[in-house]
């Protein structure tokens, strides 16, 4: 639940990426991160392997100015992808108040995408959370490789296996070259301020 | 949500009970990451916001950790350096208070505020 400080006149919301390990959850940090490093006071965060896999989580706080006189904090998370990890996974999303489901569109990893959302709903109710009300958006990565002759999941196969049901919006993105990575973030920090304006007003 | 008048009043115990008696950084956070109030002797730069998503994730894994050797939790947890240690001390069910201290100070002393802090603060979340 996002922290509202009354004294100081400012609102910490929790944005957490997730999703199936090597899908490009920590890229999208690294990109924003590199992009607007101008911009963000605060250094980047990340906690992972010597071969450079997430161990517990990135962290980039930013600022993005101020509502209704509340200097509104989003900080963003990812959750380490490997199946070993699920417990820090589950640590990790404590307090969330949106999520980027970034999946992998290599045909290889259809059924890792869906077992990871999957997942992410069992996690969520460890936290008395639903994943149908939580303010959420699915990115489908590495939309690139299409390019390079990769087999990939086509767009529509994906909408059918993950978000049929769920219904919320999506991009296909190339997190490594920043495709459509600003548009997916603006979009979840949008959905996510409609949805906490109830404990801020 | 913590009031305006708590949040004073959270700060006021930080400030007479920890700062005043020479610990040099106090961050009062959430379990979710999040610092709820910072108070400092005024010769500090840390990132405070960086250190309070790695401290309440280190806290969650110790937590986790006790759980899996059948320990309800470990309320409290210590890290010593040459220069600077770190104390954590568990307050609500949902927050953490963590002093930072130099050599100048004893952990004893420490540890005797901190829980003297964390009644003051506990009375002031339960109000």
């Amino acid at each position: 639940m996002a922290l509202v400080n009354v004294k100081k006149k400012e609102v910490q919301i929790k944005i957490v990426y997730y999703g199936p390990g090597r899908g490009g959850k920590t890229t999208n940090l690294e990109y924003i991160n590199h992009t607007y490093r101008d911009q963000i006071k605060s250094e980047m965060v990340s906690l992972k392997t010597q071969d450079d896999r997430t161990l517990f989580f990135d962290f980039l706080p930013f600022d993005v100015g101020r509502i209704k006189g509340f200097k509104v904090i989003i900080q963003l998370y990812t959750v380490p992808g490997q199946v070993k990890y699920n417990a820090t996974r589950r640590l990790v999303l404590k307090g969330v108040d949106g999520i980027v489901f970034v999946a992998d569109i290599q045909r290889f990893q259809r059924k890792k995408n869906i077992e990871s959302l999957n997942q992410l709903y069992e996690n969520l109710k460890t936290h008395n959370l639903d994943l149908f009300s939580m303010p959420l958006v699915m990115q489908y990565n590495k939309i690139d490789l299409l390019k390079q002759g990769v087999e990939v999941i086509p767009t529509k196969t994906l909408q059918q296996d993950l978000n049929s049901v769920l219904r919320v919006p999506a991009f296909e993105a190339s997190a490594l070259g920043g495709g459509n990575v600003m548009k997916t973030l603006k979009k979840i920090i949008s959905m996510t301020l409609a949805s906490i304006q109830d404990q801020l007003f | 949500m913590f009031s305006h008048e708590q949040l004073n009043a959270i700060d006021k115990v930080i400030k007479t009970h920890l700062i005043d008696s020479g610990v040099e950084n106090v961050i009062y956070i959430d379990l979710a990451g999040n610092a709820i109030t910072q108070q400092d002797n005024g010769n500090q730069t840390l990132d405070y916001m960086a250190f309070a998503a790695l401290a309440a994730g280190n806290f969650a894994a110790v937590d986790a950790m006790a759980k899996l050797i059948g320990e309800s939790e470990f309320s409290l947890l210590f890290h010593k350096g040459t220069k600077s240690s770190i104390h954590f001390s568990k307050v609500t069910e949902d927050t953490i208070l963590i002093s930072m201290f130099s050599k100048t100070i004893s952990l004893g002393l420490v540890r005797l505020k901190v829980s003297e802090a964390v009644a003051k603060i506990n009375a002031i979340c339960g109000a």
